[in-house]
């Protein structure tokens, strides 16, 4: 009776070590041809393809990470203004805002826009890729996939993040400022003299390398999923599914654990 | 036809070839030479092998056992320097083509000399269009290639499997899909290409005519392994039923009639009158 329970636990088990293992493999290779997409000193096609994709995941997406921002950054200061308002201390929603976007919101909300919008298209690019044998022929003509397909993705991703996840949190902290002038007549520059004093270096760094991480998270786990389809279309429809599902998780697991080491290293 | 020539290297030998996914042997034991400037048909049904064994020629895949030599060199123990430039030598045209659909059919073409070459930009579409001008198509280079019909899609793929003259050109099913008259097109472009470019051609197809106008010699795959390797003569003389089979287009017996017959019989029996 226990042999099949075991034996699925195993092979489940196996499974995901084997995915680990070639997200690790992938990751290596797309370090090592990062060099040759950078500009001057790498292939200009390269560079081009990376300018490209900043452009579809980081300029497309900032009207999206902007309103996503403000909403959340709305409502952040509309719940914490309800509890905080009984103690008579409404203006700690600054801190809460600022301190909110900076470490934590900010480089989240960015990464889940980002995943959505550009991990399924990742996914579903490559994917339709492997179908249709491009990338079998991009190998036959001596061009790596990964370097061809998946550097310019990452490289871009590793410089639009950061820039988006800036976005985001200057959004919300905005949506804050205005909050506070509706519900309590603050002034703009009282705000912001007040975020700016909030706002601590370390956290704005911590942000900014959670956002790399979480670059690095959706764009390998999207190439991942699209190099892996095998067969038609449905199968790419699923990879784009597998893709935006597996690098939110993968984004917020790595979020706890980011936070947890900045808790503990913070001296709280 | 070219005789094989213990003097010559053969463009491409199989030794041994063994391949298997789960267990099940889907190469078992191949060897085959393919020598400089014939063209080879490797022929057979689907399931029969074929594609992978073109898969391994091209390298796209590792042999479990045995090896595929191109020139001379172990694709399996090669060098990424000494595999790019085998690489370079062996051009493919895909079945489906596999142009990328996000550049124009002339960028497609200019791919390669893009990335492995210096050559500046004016020399490279010149290249191009003497590429496109081969398979005719230079009028289209503009057009992307979802614009294209299914035989110029292929001709382009042909150009751009040529674009750093190979010695080797593969075409994969290139009658695939493609109605006769486009089909004998395709034929005669393969032809004109090996009369022009002294090239050695491998071609994958199950179309007999196609086969036996543009071989020199062919190769048959059956479940597996080769069961005749020879000239066009020499293979409409073999006596091998299952060449006989392919030749003359008989079916395998593939449904088992016995059980439905009974069940017919059982149904007519309890019907209710």
């Amino acid at each position: 009776m226990n042999i099949p329970v075991a034996e699925r636990v195993g092979s489940a088990t196996l499974r995901h070590v084997e995915y680990v293992g070639g997200l690790t493999t992938q990751f290596w290779s797309a370090l090592r041809s990062l060099g040759r997409t950078l500009p001057l000193l790498g292939n200009r096609n390269r560079w081009q393809a990376a300018i490209n994709q900043m452009v579809a995941v980081g300029v497309e997406a900032i009207p999206m990470v902007g309103i996503m921002a403000v909403c959340a950054g709305f409502i952040l200061a509309m719940q914490g203004a309800s509890e905080l308002r009984r103690f008579g201390a409404i203006k700690f929603v600054i801190d809460l805002v600022t301190v909110g976007f900076t470490r934590e919101l900010g480089p989240l909300l960015t990464a889940i826009a980002v995943s959505g919008r550009s991990g399924s298209a990742f996914s579903a690019e490559i994917g339709s890729m492997v179908v249709t044998e491009e990338v079998d022929a991009l190998r036959t003509m001596a061009i790596e996939p990964i370097e061809f397909v998946l550097a310019p993705k990452y490289l871009a991703a590793l410089v639009v993040l950061p820039c988006l996840t800036i976005v985001s949190s200057a959004c919300g902290i905005l949506a804050g400022a205005l909050f506070m002038r509706i519900s309590t007549n603050m002034a703009f520059d009282v705000y912001f003299q007040y975020a700016i004093h909030a706002m601590v270096l370390r956290d704005v760094i911590t942000g900014l390398i959670k956002s790399l991480a979480f670059a690095t998270i959706i764009v390998q786990v999207a190439c991942l999923e699209g190099f892996r389809v095998r067969g038609g279309p449905d199968a790419v429809g699923r990879s784009a599914t597998a893709a935006v599902v597996k690098s939110t998780f993968l984004v917020i697991l790595a979020d706890v654990g980011f936070t947890a080491m900045f808790y503990i290293t913070g001296g709280h | 036809m070219p005789e094989l020539d213990g003097a010559i290297e053969p463009a491409i030998s199989v030794r041994d070839l063994v391949v298997s996914y789960n267990g099940r042997r889907v190469l078992d034991g191949i060897n085959l030479d393919i020598a400089r400037g014939e063209t080879m048909v490797l022929l057979g049904g689907s399931g029969s092998g074929k594609s992978t064994l073109l898969r391994q020629i091209i390298g796209l895949e590792r042999p479990q056992e045995g090896r595929v030599l191109v020139r001379g060199t172990n694709l399996a123990e090669a060098k990424p320097d000494e595999l790019k430039k085998l690489r370079h030598s062996i051009g493919v045209a895909f079945q489906n083509a596999a142009l990328f659909n996000s550049m124009s059919v002339e960028e497609n073409i200019a791919l390669p000399l893009r990335e492995h070459t210096k050559l500046p930009e004016s020399t490279i579409r010149l290249m191009t269009w003497l590429k496109l001008a081969v398979v005719g198509l230079t009028e289209f280079g503009k057009l992307d290639p979802q614009q294209l019909s299914g035989g110029m899609k292929k001709r382009a793929a042909v150009a751009r499997a040529l674009a750093l003259d190979p010695d080797i050109l593969v075409f994969d099913e290139p009658s695939a899909g493609l109605d006769p008259i486009v089909a004998a097109e395709l034929d005669e472009l393969i032809l004109g290409l090996k009369r022009a470019f002294d090239m050695t051609v491998v071609v994958v197809t199950h179309e007999m005519s196609s086969a036996f106008r543009i071989a020199d010699r062919l190769a048959m795959l059956y479940k597996g392994t080769l069961i005749a390797v020879g000239t066009k003569n020499e293979f409409r003389a073999n006596p091998h039923p299952r060449i006989r089979q392919f030749l003359d287009r008989i079916p395998d017996q593939i449904s088992d009639t016995a059980p439905v017959e009974r069940y017919f019989e059982r149904y007519l029996e309890e019907r209710p009158v």
